[in-house]
């Protein structure tokens, strides 16, 4: 080890392991943080997760309402919400899906690159809704796993939020304990 | 003053089979060969706008459908409905040589109902799939809804929790 | 462009035939947001289908349900009570007023003016604080009732309303002059999408687009209904039909709309907010103590609904996008027959390949945004 002055704050004045004191021990803990690498990445993947545009009905407006200046969901991590499914890792499912946007939304996810996640915004996305009958698609989760239900017709920002964090949640927990 | 309906039905004539007024409401109920003569007529009368271009079922009564077409005169602020009683094969003629706006009007009319129209540049499907099989506003046509499962709990499906009571006059 | 599009306002596809950048044919392909609820309304009584108007278009979400409640009203021939109308007029025209705010943040951030986009939510979130005061719903309120509304006004509203109202002419201001007088903004609006006049009526569409094309046909003026026949106000009219121009009558109508519902506050009346008629209206709960026929005739409103007489009406409303109509036809039981949805955006759309016979690619974004469909209203 070499003076302060040439080489910053001093940790240790041991010259080899078998000369560290508790106090060294000590020292060494609060200055160095370890981790796994899976740990880091979930963070970086959960604190920056980019929506696609995929609102299809009035959940879309609320959806947009959440990504505006009141309930900001930019302070989440969400900063731009990418036109491309190959841009976006989460696809937020917002309003009913139709029989004839039923291959789209497959299509759609399908393009997005892997990890990917799904919330299934409101309940038309998530089990059909106000609407059963011949022309909707009974839950998107018919096409395309689901990784968050939120319900609401359509749901409140802040119930929307609520969703977003408990998928973020979900991304942070170890993978041994999660399906991917 | 005349009301501009009221120059229109003089105007039709002998065309009109049957006049219904409700609620403030002029529905002329007209031939079907001479619906696109008294569309032009309503159009020379000042009815310019197409507001809309419907139909509804009655299955099972006869003749089965009802083609509604409801015209607007902007400047003179009057409203007129004319209805054809049309049988479940028989075809409509289209009306999209007077309006243009009348080509996605027919088309869901046909989508729906499965009427079709004679003259029209595109029939085919623009609100279902496009190949989809059956008419979904037809009577008999079912609504396919989905029964949920609830413990110990019927009705299982919505459209059930209050049945159709029987037509009860007033 | 496929129903997947940041530009085409909801599910919209377009199929377009290009030859460089100008546009030889267009299509558009509609359908991907097709509910059924004509379908389903004919399988619920009149008060269960109340749900669902607010659905439909679900940006001026009070407009749709007074339009349904209207019909369901006319083919009953009565009339709201009077304080009913005026607050059904008041909460009307403050969803006009939301949905043109939708309307001019979408269509700056089409052209990339993000900032409005913003500017116009937050204005639009006190619109629907107002709106969850009112109904306990952001959006799809349920309030109104056949006869009336749920229930009464709650203390603070005249006050929160007035508060909104008189900002509102300083928050115009400051987007018109981040738009109107905006070169970029003018040339990419100016002489675009022109639809003139005579193809507007030959076509169908009502609103803002027709009025901005010279027609001036507004359905509260030329069919007066829920008492908007005792308001002054003006109704803006283009001329050139252009994407400007419509962009100019909204702007206009936030404005009018402002107008009439300062009035009807000052108007606003005492009174019952449910029509007294037992056999459409739900009795107060306090009658259910003593009288034996208000049990009777809840039971049956609940258990079967009203049974309206037969026949079949039509009656419209002015949308923020044109006229919205319902025709219902009835056969004297507890569910219609028929519901018909008379869609403004519609009809609109189909104009959208003669607003574009030569425009370009860049122009249909512009296009889209100034006929401000609601794809809910258009496939229904």
């Amino acid at each position: 080890m070499t003076g302060p002055s040439e080489r910053g704050t001093v940790v240790s004045r041991a010259g080899s392991p078998t000369e560290a004191t508790e106090a060294d021990l000590r020292a060494l803990e609060s200055n160095i943080l370890t981790t796994t690498v899976g740990r880091v990445v979930s963070w970086a993947r959960k604190n920056s997760l980019w929506p696609a545009q995929f609102g299809l009905a009035c959940c879309a407006i609320e959806m947009i309402a959440t990504a505006q200046a009141r309930f900001d969901i930019a302070r989440f991590g969400s900063e731009a919400f990418r036109a491309s499914p190959r841009q976006a890792d989460l696809m937020i499912v917002s309003g009913r899906v139709s029989q004839k946007m039923a291959p789209v939304v497959k299509h759609i996810y399908e393009q997005m690159l892997e990890p990917k996640w799904v919330i299934a915004m409101g309940d038309c996305a998530s089990c059909g809704g106000v609407f059963n009958n011949y022309a909707l698609v009974q839950g998107v989760d018919k096409l395309i796993p689901v990784d968050v239900y939120v319900a609401g017709c359509p749901p409140r920002p802040e119930a929307l939020l609520y969703g977003f964090l408990k998928l973020q949640e979900l991304i942070a927990e170890p993978a041994h304990r999660r399906r991917r | 003053m005349t009301r501009p309906e009221d120059v229109l039905v003089q105007r039709l004539g002998e065309t009109v089979l049957e006049q219904v007024r409700f609620r403030d409401d002029l529905t002329l109920i007209v031939p079907r060969e001479q619906m696109l003569r008294a569309l032009e007529i309503a159009r020379s009368t000042g009815f310019r706008l197409l507001t809309d271009l419907t139909a509804v079922d009655r299955h099972p009564a006869q003749p089965r459908f009802d083609v509604i077409y409801m015209l607007t005169s902007v400047e003179q602020h009057a409203r007129i409905r004319f209805m054809v009683h049309l049988a479940a094969e028989q075809t409509m003629p289209s009306a999209t040589s007077l309006w243009p706006g009348a080509n996605w009007l027919e088309r869901e009319v046909f989508d729906l109902f499965g009427i079709r129209f004679d003259g029209h540049p595109d029939l085919r499907r623009i609100l279902m799939p496009d190949d989809w099989e059956g008419h979904p506003l037809r009577k008999d046509y079912p609504l396919v809804e989905e029964p949920v499962e609830f413990k110990g709990h019927t009705p299982k499906v919505p459209s059930q929790i209050i049945p159709k009571s029987k037509p009860k006059p007033l | 462009m496929g129903p997947q599009h940041p530009a085409t306002h909801g599910v919209l596809r377009l199929v377009l035939e290009l030859e460089g950048e100008v546009i030889l044919n267009l299509e558009p392909v509609i359908g991907y947001l097709h509910t059924g609820f004509e379908k389903e309304m004919e399988t619920r009584t009149y008060h269960q289908n109340i749900v669902f108007p607010p659905r439909i278009e679900y940006l001026a979400t009070f407009i749709e349900e007074q339009a349904y409640v209207l019909a369901v009203e006319k083919l009953l021939g009565i009339t709201a009570p009077k304080r009913a109308e005026v607050i059904r007029l008041i909460l009307a025209e403050l969803s006009r007023i939301a949905s043109h705010l939708v309307y001019l943040g979408t269509a700056a951030i089409d052209l990339n003016v993000t900032s409005l986009l913003m500017y116009c939510f937050r204005d639009r979130e006190e619109i629907l604080d107002i709106f969850e005061m009112v109904s306990g719903q952001r959006m799809m309120h349920g309030y109104f009732r056949i006869g009336g509304l749920q229930w009464d006004l709650p203390q603070g509203f005249a006050e929160r309303v007035q508060r909104f109202l008189d900002d509102l002419p300083r928050r115009l201001d400051e987007y018109e002059t981040l738009l109107t007088d905006n070169l970029i903004w003018r040339k990419r609006t100016e002489g675009v999408a022109v639809l003139s006049a005579e193809d507007a009526i030959r076509y169908g569409c009502t609103g803002p687009v027709l009025r901005g094309s010279g027609v001036s046909y507004d359905v509260r003026k030329a069919f007066p209904y829920g008492g908007y026949a005792d308001y002054e106000f003006d109704v803006p009219v283009g001329s050139n039909g252009d994407a400007f121009d419509r962009y100019r009558v909204r702007m206009d109508e936030m404005r009018q709309s402002r107008r009439i519902i300062l009035q009807a506050l000052r108007r606003l009346p005492e009174g019952p907010i449910l029509v007294d008629d037992r056999k459409v209206a739900l009795p107060p709960r306090r009658e259910l103590v003593r009288s034996m026929e208000a049990v009777i005739h809840q039971f049956k409103l609940v258990s079967e609904g009203i049974h309206p007489p037969a026949g079949e009406v039509y009656a419209s409303v002015e949308s923020p996008r044109g006229e919205k109509g319902y025709y219902i036809v009835s056969d004297g039981s507890n569910r219609p027959v028929r519901v018909r949805v008379r869609s403004a955006s519609f009809n609109n759309l189909q104009a959208l390949p003669v607003m574009l016979s030569r425009g370009t690619v860049a122009d249909v974004v512009v296009a889209i945004a100034s006929i401000d469909i609601v794809l809910g209203d258009v496939d229904r």
